[in-house]
C-alpha cells in the first residue's frame, strides 16, 4: 500500500458546504474512534430484537401449516391404515370396476369413482380454462377503469355463491336443458356436473390468472409495443409467456377446487357407481361417495375404514397435483 | 485525529464465486477514511460484486459465495452481530434507480424514521438537506407528496441518492450512479460528492473513466475479477500506470 497522501490532488471543494447546523443524523459516530464503531456494530438494539422475535413468530405460522396438514394426514391414515394394510386388496381397490360396499360379499373397486372424478374434472376444466383465461385477459389487458373494477367484483361474487346453490342449479336448470338440447334420457350426468364445476372453478382461475397477468411489468408491454407489436401479439408473445407459471398455478388450483367439490357434484352428477363411457352417463366421484356413505357406515366397520382409504387416495392425488404445479413453476424458473 | 488513521475498510484475499463462476479473485485493498475511492473497469470485472460483498448483500443473491476478509472500521463484516446496524452505516446507490412506492418525502424520510426520528421539523430538515444535496430539491419541492416511482428515470436516480444520504452513512457505495442522469445534473452531483468527502467515505464504481479522474482520490482498475492496480488518481491518469492493461483501458483501446 502506498503511504503517499494525495488529499490535495483533487483540489479543495469549490465552495464551503452550505450553511448547516450540526447535522441531526441518527448517530454521530463519524468522529469517534474505532472502538466505538466496533461496539456499535455489535450492539443488539431494539430493532434487532424485534426482527428476531418477528422472525420466530412467522416461523411459528409456517410450522403450524405443516403441523395441521400432518395432523389431518395422521387422522385419516389412522382410521384407514389397518384395513388398507391387512385386508384390502390394492389391485382390486384401484382397478376393480364394482363399488358395492353394502352387499355380501362387499366389493371395494374404486375405479368407477376415480374415473368419475377424472371425467367430471376434465369436462369442468375444458369449460373453465378458456372461459377463465378469456375473462382474465380481458380484465387484465383490455378493460379499463370502472368497467374493470365492476367485472372484478362480479367475478368475485360468482366465487362466493355457495356450492349447494350450484347443485340446485344443476338439478333444476341444467338437467332439463341438457335433456332437451341433447335429447338424452338422463339429465344428471358428467356433462351437467362438469358444467357446474367448471362455472364454480372459473372465478378462482380468473382471479389468480389475472393476478399473474398484472404481475408482468408494464415496461415489458411498452418495450414490445414500441416494436410495433399489436395488442394481441404483445399478449401472446410477451405477457402470457412471462405469466405462465402463475397461469399454470391458476389452472391447478382450479383442478384442485373441482376435485374437492362435493355437494354440487353429488347433486348434479346423478351419483351412479359405474364407470362413465360418455359425457351423458351419470357418474360418481370420490368426494361425493365419501359424503354420501360415511353417515351410513357403522363407525369402525370395514365400509367406514374403506371410505377413509378413499380419503387417503384423495389426499395422495391432491398432493400429486400440487407437486406437479410446483414442478412446473420451478422448471420454468430454472430455465429462465 | 491520529496521524495515520487505520483504513475504514480493509479487504484481504477477497474472492467471490457465483456457483462455478468466479467473479472476483484475491483482491487486497484498503479504503481510507474520507477519501473517494474510484473503481473502474470493463463490464464483468467484478466491480458490482465487490460492492455487494462490502455490506453483505450477498445474502440476497442465491449461490453467491464470498471468501476472504473484509473489515469495516476494524470489525470483520462476517461476524458483525447487528447486521442492520452495519447496513445502516453503509449507503448504496444502485445503477438502476429504485424509487420505493412511497411519496418523495417518505422515500427520503424512511431511513431516519427507521432509526426512530419522529419530529416533523427534524424530518423536514433532513429531507430538504438530502434532496438539495442530490440536486433534486428545486424540481420536487412543490410535490413532495407525489409518488417517488412516478418521477423520471434521472430524477428517481437522484431520489435514490438522496435516500442513501438520508441514512447518514459512514460509507457511501455508488454503483454507476450517473447512468440515467443528464450531464449537467451529474456535474452538480459530483460537486456535492466532493463536498461530502469531508464527512464520509465514498466508493465510486464508474464506467466513465473521466468521472473517476474528476472525483477519485485513488483509483483502482478491475479486470476480469482481478484488481489490476491501485494508484493515486493523478498518477494513474498522467501516465503512471504500471500495468499495460490499465494504460490500454484508460486510452480506450478495449473495454
Amino acid at each position: 500500500m502506498t503511504s503517499d497522501p494525495n488529499k490535495d490532488s483533487a483540489g479543495p471543494p469549490p465552495k464551503p458546504a452550505s450553511p448547516q447546523p450540526a447535522s441531526p443524523g441518527p448517530l454521530p459516530l463519524r468522529h469517534a474512534g474505532h472502538h466505538e464503531w466496533a461496539t456499535a456494530l455489535d450492539h443488539r438494539d431494539r430493532t434487532w430484537w424485534f426482527d428476531c422475535i418477528a422472525r420466530l413468530a412467522v416461523l411459528g405460522g409456517g410450522l403450524s401449516a405443516i403441523l395441521f396438514i400432518g395432523a389431518i394426514f395422521v387422522f385419516i391414515a389412522s382410521q384407514g391404515i389397518d384395513f388398507a394394510l391387512h385386508h384390502l386388496n390394492w389391485l382390486d381397490f384401484l382397478f376393480g370396476k364394482r363399488w358395492e360396499p353394502t352387499v355380501e360379499p362387499p366389493e371395494y373397486g374404486a375405479l368407477p369413482l376415480i374415473m368419475g372424478t377424472c371425467w367430471i374434472t376434465g369436462v369442468a376444466m375444458i369449460i373453465a380454462v378458456p372461459l377463465a383465461f378469456g375473462a382474465a385477459i380481458y380484465i387484465g389487458e383490455f378493460a379499463r377503469g370502472r368497467q374493470r373494477e365492476w367485472l372484478k367484483i362480479l367475478i368475485e361474487l360468482l366465487a362466493a355463491i355457495p356450492s349447494v346453490v350450484w347443485g340446485v342449479i344443476g338439478l333444476q336448470v341444467m338437467k332439463p336443458i341438457i335433456q332437451h338440447v341433447f335429447g338424452v334420457q338422463v339429465g344428471l350426468n358428467v356433462l351437467n356436473a362438469g358444467i357446474i364445476l367448471g362455472l364454480m372453478a372459473a372465478p378462482i382461475i380468473t382471479t389468480i390468472a389475472e393476478d399473474a397477468l398484472k404481475a408482468v411489468p408494464e415496461t415489458y408491454r411498452e418495450a414490445a409495443e414500441a416494436l410495433g407489436a399489436s395488442r394481441w401479439q404483445v399478449i401472446w408473445k410477451v405477457v402470457l409467456p412471462h405469466a405462465r407459471p402463475g397461469l399454470s398455478a391458476a389452472v391447478l388450483l382450479g383442478i384442485g377446487r373441482a376435485f374437492g367439490e362435493t355437494i354440487a357434484v353429488l347433486m348434479a352428477s346423478g351419483h351412479r357407481l359405474m364407470i362413465p363411457e360418455s359425457v351423458f352417463d351419470s357418474a360418481a366421484t370420490i368426494t361425493a361417495t365419501i359424503a354420501a356413505e360415511l353417515g351410513e357406515a357403522a363407525h369402525g366397520s370395514e365400509h367406514y375404514q374403506v371410505l377413509f382409504v378413499l380419503g387417503l387416495l384423495l389426499f395422495g392425488i391432491t398432493f400429486g397435483i400440487n407437486l406437479t404445479a410446483d414442478w412446473i413453476v420451478r422448471g420454468r424458473r430454472s430455465r429462465a | 485525529m491520529v496521524t495515520e488513521p487505520p483504513p475504514l475498510v480493509s479487504v484481504r484475499g477477497l474472492s467471490i464465486h457465483y456457483g462455478d463462476k468466479v467473479a472476483l479473485q484475491g483482491v487486497d485493498l484498503d479504503i481510507k477514511t474520507n477519501e473517494i475511492f474510484g473503481i473502474i473497469g470493463p463490464a464483468n470485472a467484478g466491480k458490482t460484486s465487490f460492492l455487494r460483498a462490502l455490506n453483505r448483500m450477498d445474502e440476497f443473491v442465491p449461490g453467491m459465495q464470498v471468501l476472504g476478509d473484509i473489515t469495516f472500521a476494524g470489525r470483520d463484516v462476517r461476524t458483525v452481530r447487528n447486521l442492520y446496524a452495519l447496513r445502516k452505516r453503509i449507503g448504496v446507490v444502485f445503477p438502476l434507480p429504485v424509487g420505493l412506492p412511497l411519496s418523495i418525502y417518505d422515500n427520503v424520510a424512511l431511513s431516519p424514521r427507521l432509526s426512530g426520528i419522529t419530529k416533523h421539523a427534524q424530518l423536514d430538515e433532513i429531507v430538504e438537506r438530502c434532496l438539495r444535496r442530490a440536486a433534486l430539491w428545486d424540481e420536487v419541492k412543490d410535490r413532495l407528496k407525489g409518488l417517488g416511482s412516478l418521477l423520471s428515470g434521472g430524477q428517481q436516480q437522484r431520489l435514490t441518492i438522496a435516500r442513501a444520504l438520508s441514512q447518514d452513512p459512514e460509507l457511501l457505495l455508488l454503483d454507476e450512479f450517473s447512468i440515467a442522469v443528464d450531464p449537467v445534473t451529474t456535474m452538480r452531483i459530483e460537486e456535492v460528492l466532493k463536498e461530502l468527502r469531508q464527512e464520509l467515505t465514498i466508493v465510486l464504481v464508474t464506467n466513465l473513466v473521466q468521472q473517476a479522474r474528476r472525483l477519485a482520490d485513488r483509483t483502482s482498475f478491475f479486470l476480469g475479477g482481478l484488481c489490476v492496480e491501485i494508484a493515486p488518481t493523478e498518477a494513474l491518469f498522467s501516465g503512471g500506470a504500471r500495468e499495460q492493461s490499465t494504460v490500454d483501458y484508460l486510452e480506450g483501446r478495449f473495454g
